[in-house]
């Protein structure tokens, strides 16, 4: 497959990387401002370099990357709320040519799925967004698989930042806010690590899976979302004397979508320590299944995008 | 739980030994009157543990009661006992009574504890069995507390529902546990 690719951050970058192993070609990649455009495939090594030389990815603007003769749209800008722009205007772009997307980025799957949905239906192209969930860690396909009626419920951890946080608090004694910028010093949680600790981030992972369980219905307006920024170590310490822990859980089901922190066996399945996360898919016919990983990361989520762009039909 | 059903202890003829917790006012004559239901069903008292040094959050004494009675006459023995007014927490661990924990956190202190758990346990019907209480910045700063809570079975999301709203009257936060996130 022919990869335009829109944006060149941590997941953007990798997917340009490693998307020769796994056998497509990149035609375009850009930023915000830039882009570099070459029909026989671009010099992706070339480019990032440039970036990260403080130059332009090429000469080329963003707008020509959707001149190009591209098969897959691969959109990884960064996720905003509400109506989900520009990456939505991106996809729609892509799906009106008749070409493929596969997106990174949230926020359209999370805040207007059924108008993607209609679209495609319009489209000779079709949408895939497994790395939307979990990064590197298969959920939408599993789901796919076991085909989304015979999923009743999607539990877990979709937030590493909080996971590593609730996990340090309850194995130092420290409090919310010392972790918290021990975190940042680490690298682990972002300057503004505000979506990931109020639950918002988890919250976006869990309306999507609502949407795919539910053929949409939901945005995160619909979700009811707690986040951990008031568990004192106390919580975790009374927990821990009973054999639980807390970890902020996600639900998602036909009937809806809740974030919180929640108890949860110490030693149970979904108590994941530091960035790990977990989802739990439970099943008619074939009881649950864990899966698990690592949630985020430019690679991790690339690896995802890659094989979504596998999964697409030839146009 | 299912398999606890194989090791409650049977007698000949299909006659079953039930355990079942009842929660009694500390009142002369309480004790005869609670246990009247049981013969009047089909019931036979096998044992009564009345834990007198222990007493509930509301002022009750909590009493474990084993009796023994056809498996088709336990319900009307526990209906007996509930039509007669006896708060009854757990009746025949294979059937009813199911344990749940919540971590309350907030000023638990300034907002009343006590109140707070007589209002979870006439509103949630729910019987608070244990509580341990954290506040290592001292009692004016936020503190936690976890609940263990006895409830009906098939009870518990109402419980659970009950306690937040009550928790959110007085603004205090709500960990609840992740039914179904055990497996
Ligand atoms: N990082 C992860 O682990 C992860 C995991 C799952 C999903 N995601 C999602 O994937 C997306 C990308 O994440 P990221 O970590 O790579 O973000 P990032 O490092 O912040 O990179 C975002 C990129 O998008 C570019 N961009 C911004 N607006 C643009 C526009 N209008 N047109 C073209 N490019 C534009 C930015 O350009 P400049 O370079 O010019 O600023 C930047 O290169 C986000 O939606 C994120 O939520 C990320």
């Amino acid at each position: 497959m022919r990869l335009a690719v829109l944006g060149a951050g941590a997941v953007g970058r990798s997917v340009a990387e490693l998307a020769g192993e796994y056998g497509h070609e990149v035609v375009a990649l850009a930023d915000s401002r830039h882009a570099t455009v070459d029909a026989d495939g671009i010099d992706v090594s070339s480019a990032l370099e440039r970036k990260d030389a403080g130059d332009a990815l090429g000469s080329a603007t963003p707008e020509e990357l959707f001149e190009t003769d591209y098969d897959v749209l691969v959109e990884a800008t960064p996720t905003t709320l509400g109506d989900a722009e520009p990456g939505f205007s991106h996809v729609r772009r892509a799906l009106e040519d008749d070409r493929h997307a596969v997106l990174a980025n949230k926020g359209p799957v999370a805040e207007r799925y059924e108008e993607l949905r209609d679209l495609e239906h319009e489209s000779a192209g079709s949408i895939r967004f497994e790395a939307t969930v979990g990064g590197a860690i298969p959920i939408l396909s599993t789901i796919e698989d076991s085909t989304p009626e015979a999923v009743t419920a999607v539990r877990g951890v979709l937030n590493g930042t909080a996971n590593f946080i609730l996990t340090r608090m309850a194995a130092e004694g420290l409090d919310y806010e010392h972790v918290l910028s021990e975190a940042q010093d680490l690298g682990v949680a972002e300057a503004d690590p505000t979506f990931d600790v109020d639950g918002t981030d988890a919250a976006l992972k869990f309306v999507i899976l609502a949407n795919v369980l539910a053929d949409g219905g939901f945005s995160l307006e619909d979700a009811d979302v707690t986040g951990i920024q008031n568990v004192p170590g106390s919580a975790l310490e009374l927990a821990a004397e009973d054999g639980r822990t807390i970890r902020l859980i996600g639900e998602a089901t036909r009937d809806g979508v809740r974030v919180g922190p929640r108890l949860v066996p110490e030693n149970g399945a979904l108590a994941v320590t530091g960035t790990r996360n977990i989802v739990q898919i439970e099943t008619r016919h074939a009881g649950s299944l864990h899966n698990s990983g690592r949630g985020a990361g430019g690679p991790e989520t690339a690896t995802a995008v890659l094989s979504d762009v596998g999964r697409l039909p030839p146009l | 739980m299912g398999e606890e059903i194989d090791d409650e202890p049977e007698t000949d003829g299909g006659i079953r030994a039930y355990t079942v917790r009842l929660e009694l006012v500390d009142e002369p004559g309480e004790l005869l009157r609670a246990l009247a239901p049981i013969a009047d069903n089909g019931g036979n008292l096998l044992s009564i543990h009345h834990e007198r040094g222990n007493i509930t959050p509301r002022g009750h004494i909590p009493v474990e009661v084993d009796l023994e009675c056809p498996p088709d006459r336990f319900d009307a023995v526990v209906d007996g006992l509930r039509d007669a007014g006896v708060n009854v927490i757990q009746a025949g661990a294979e059937r009813y009574g199911e344990e749940v924990s919540v971590v309350l956190v907030g000023h638990l202190v300034e907002t009343d504890l006590s109140e707070t758990l007589e209002a979870i346990e006439a509103d949630a019907a729910a019987a608070v069995v244990d509580l341990s209480l954290a506040a290592p910045d001292g009692v004016d700063a936020v503190s936690s507390a976890r609940l263990r809570l006895a409830v009906d079975s098939g009870r518990v999301e109402d419980a659970i529902a009950a306690v937040r709203s009550i928790a959110d009257e007085r603004d205090l936060s709500v960990v609840e546990p992740l039914p179904g996130g055990d497996a």
